[in-house]
């Protein structure tokens, strides 16, 4: 590992009279290069639409201490409410075949999946931004390796991959995230790693590995920023696919026992006979939740992509 | 140079394969520890009976010898017994498997036809057919199979008595020939409609970008100057270059197959890979589920297998000659 050279100071871009250090002058660009981003999204109207969905439903999830009591959705506690309710003032989305109100679980559950959602994403990319960045920015045997074992995780089944692992660990919130997380980094790694090398041939990366920058200089400072962009487009992709994921997984029974989320509800909306009962109150809500959330993601995350993906800004 | 080209893909399958037999191992033997004590809770077995079924199921031994005599059953073909009713799991997967076959298979070749609609978007870009058809793809998209078949069951069967609310036929007919296989499409029709819906979205999305990237190509100004109609140029030069990942997309799904329908098998209680999946993965089943994960897999790798292989045919630049 070379010497750190002291900072481009010297070089001091010159702004009206003011010296200004090269630092500030990246920032300013950055600050410039985040307001494009948030212009062309701006002009996006399916992305704005998706943005107000998302955050109307995050306020919904994050205020659902106020708006219910958590202790009504207890097995014990459903005093004498009706069981299989239809929808009414009292109830907005009817109850459930213990007496639970709907809507209520409904508002939990949102907390349950966007949570779920959320980490097992950030834990995807993280893991998939590690071995990617690392691939793409060592080569060599270092990059054969984990290229190997990335190409290894790419061909095994993602859904029987994730329920195998459901099953064979023990039931709880965080397992699903891991499972989830640890089952679909592969091709965060790939889109990582293609995107290192293309950014690593630039010739400002020789420029400043000529000046005498060493490994971790270049990755901090010129590499890593260049990539920022794609991991956050990348992360909001992912969000759809962790939160159908997370439905699965608790559809078919895998979740976590103790708290219900929206991929739950509908679990326990088919095996308590709702579909053949003709109760849609039970399993409308969490179904249309899904929708909504994952398609708001999915509408600001690919409007996000084409702005930031330096392979989609040409078209 | 053609034969190392096929050799390079067909090694790099056969370690893929190796890879996920050691790592089907090591999931249910080291990850979850489970002994015929924890596989039999609750029921009340003798030291003897214990020795008995630890010998059946492979558990005595180091961990070693375990995965030695492991490899050793595979290749042999056997996968061992289950533990439900101690059938060999070779034939519990094997029964399920024409009905999974089948039902994914209708509903894949029925999701194709999202190709056709994704090219005509991607050509005409940013017309209001695109923006539909984006739209309808991302909606479709974004909705979980499960739930999509808890809405086609409770309307069209429950509710409307249209169709059948489940299973692979009338149970206790004893239809044959054309009955029969019209019993058959009468129940597959709800699940197969749900998984079209559910993969005719990411066709269209492909081919629309695929139809997208070609069309700054030159052969297309080309083809515009010598007169051609715009029919034409879509057909006969824009189509054949776009059709290279959606062919790609195409052989992979056909890895997903076998295991693409565990949810909504689950619902429509469909006799087939997905419903055993469900069933061997909350029983749990552990001899059962590796079964099956080992043929999920397998399938996926020989998918890819083919798609590469297809690919070095179709486009010369992979590959070279």
């Amino acid at each position: 590992m070379s010497e750190r050279i002291p900072e481009a100071e010297a070089t001091s871009p010159v702004i009206g009279s003011v010296p200004r250090s090269g630092r500030a002058v990246a920032w300013d660009r950055r600050r410039a290069s985040a307001a494009g981003v948030w212009r062309g999204l701006r002009n996006d109207r399916l992305a704005m639409v998706g943005l107000v969905v998302l955050v109307l439903f995050a306020l919904l999830a994050f205020a659902a201490p106020w708006l219910s009591d958590e202790s009504s959705l207890s097995a014990a506690n459903t005093g004498d409410n009706p069981i299989w309710a239809p929808p009414s003032w009292e109830f907005l989305f009817g109850t459930d075949h213990l007496g639970h109100s709907v809507a209520a679980q409904f508002l939990w559950g949102s907390r349950i999946s966007l949570f779920v959602g959320l980490m097992a994403t950030l834990l995807q990319i993280g893991i998939g931004s590690l071995i990617g960045l690392t691939a793409g920015f060592f080569g060599g045997w270092v990059d054969s390796v984990l290229m190997r074992l990335t190409d290894w995780f790419l061909v095994v089944p993602f859904l029987p991959l994730a329920i195998v692992l459901a099953a064979v660990l023990e039931r709880g919130l965080w397992t699903i995230i891991l499972v989830i997380g640890i089952t679909s980094w592969p091709s965060t790694a790939r889109l990582l790693r293609a995107q290192v090398l293309t950014v690593r041939q630039r010739l400002y990366v020789d420029r400043a590995r000529s000046l005498g920058a060493g490994r971790l200089h270049l990755m901090r400072r010129h590499i890593l920023p260049n990539v920022t962009p794609l991991i956050l487009a990348s992360t909001t992709l992912a969000v759809p696919i962790s939160i159908l994921t997370e439905t699965t997984l608790s559809f078919l029974g895998l979740g976590d026992p103790t708290s219900t989320s929206w991929g739950g509800m509908l679990n326990s909306a088919k095996d308590n006979s709702a579909i053949s009962g003709g109760r849609w109150w039970a399993y409308m809500p969490p179904g249309l939740g899904i929708v909504f959330v994952v398609l708001a993601v999915t509408l600001f995350g690919r409007a996000l992509e084409e702005i930031l993906d330096p392979r989609l800004r040409q078209r | 140079m053609r034969a190392r080209f096929i050799l390079t893909k067909l090694v790099g399958a056969l370690s893929t394969l190796a890879f996920v037999v050691a790592f089907n191992f090591f999931l249910f033997r080291v990850v979850n520890e489970n002994t015929v004590e924890s596989m039999f809770r609750g029921r009340n077995l003798s030291p003897s009976q214990i020795a008995r079924l630890e010998r059946q199921f492979n558990l005595d031994g180091s961990k070693w010898e375990q995965f030695t005599a492991y490899v050793g059953q595979l290749l042999h073909g056997n996968l061992g017994l289950s533990m439900k009713d101690f059938r060999p799991v070779t034939t519990v997967v094997g029964e399920a498997l024409w009905p999974t076959v089948l039902l994914v298979g209708t509903s894949t070749l029925l999701a194709m036809t999202g190709i056709f609609f994704g090219f005509r978007a991607g050509w005409r870009r940013r017309s209001g057919y695109d923006v539909g058809v984006t739209t309808f793809s991302m909606f479709t998209y974004s909705m979980p199979d499960a739930w999509l078949s808890m809405v086609f069951l409770g309307l069209f069967a429950s509710g409307l008595g249209l169709f059948p609310t489940g299973g692979l036929e009338d149970s206790g007919s004893n239809a044959a020939g054309l009955a029969k296989l019209l019993d058959q499409a009468h129940h597959m029709a709800l699940p197969a409609l749900v998984l079209a819906i559910a993969y005719i979205g990411e066709y269209t999305i492909v081919a629309r970008s695929a139809m997208i990237d070609t069309l700054r190509e030159d052969y297309l100004q080309l083809a515009r100057a010598k007169g051609l109609r715009d029919s034409e140029v879509r057909s006969k030069h824009a189509q054949p270059n776009a059709m290279l990942p959606v062919v790609s997309l195409s052989a992979l799904n056909f890895g997903f197959v076998l295991s693409g329908a565990i949810a909504v098998e689950t619902i429509f209680s469909w006799p087939g890979l997905g419903q055993l999946t469900r069933n061997a993965a909350t029983g749990p089943d552990f001899p059962v589920l590796q079964g099956l994960f080992l043929l999920f897999s397998a399938s996926l790798i020989f998918a890819n297998l083919i798609a590469d292989l297809m690919y070095g045919r179709i486009d010369p630049r992979v590959g070279g000659r």
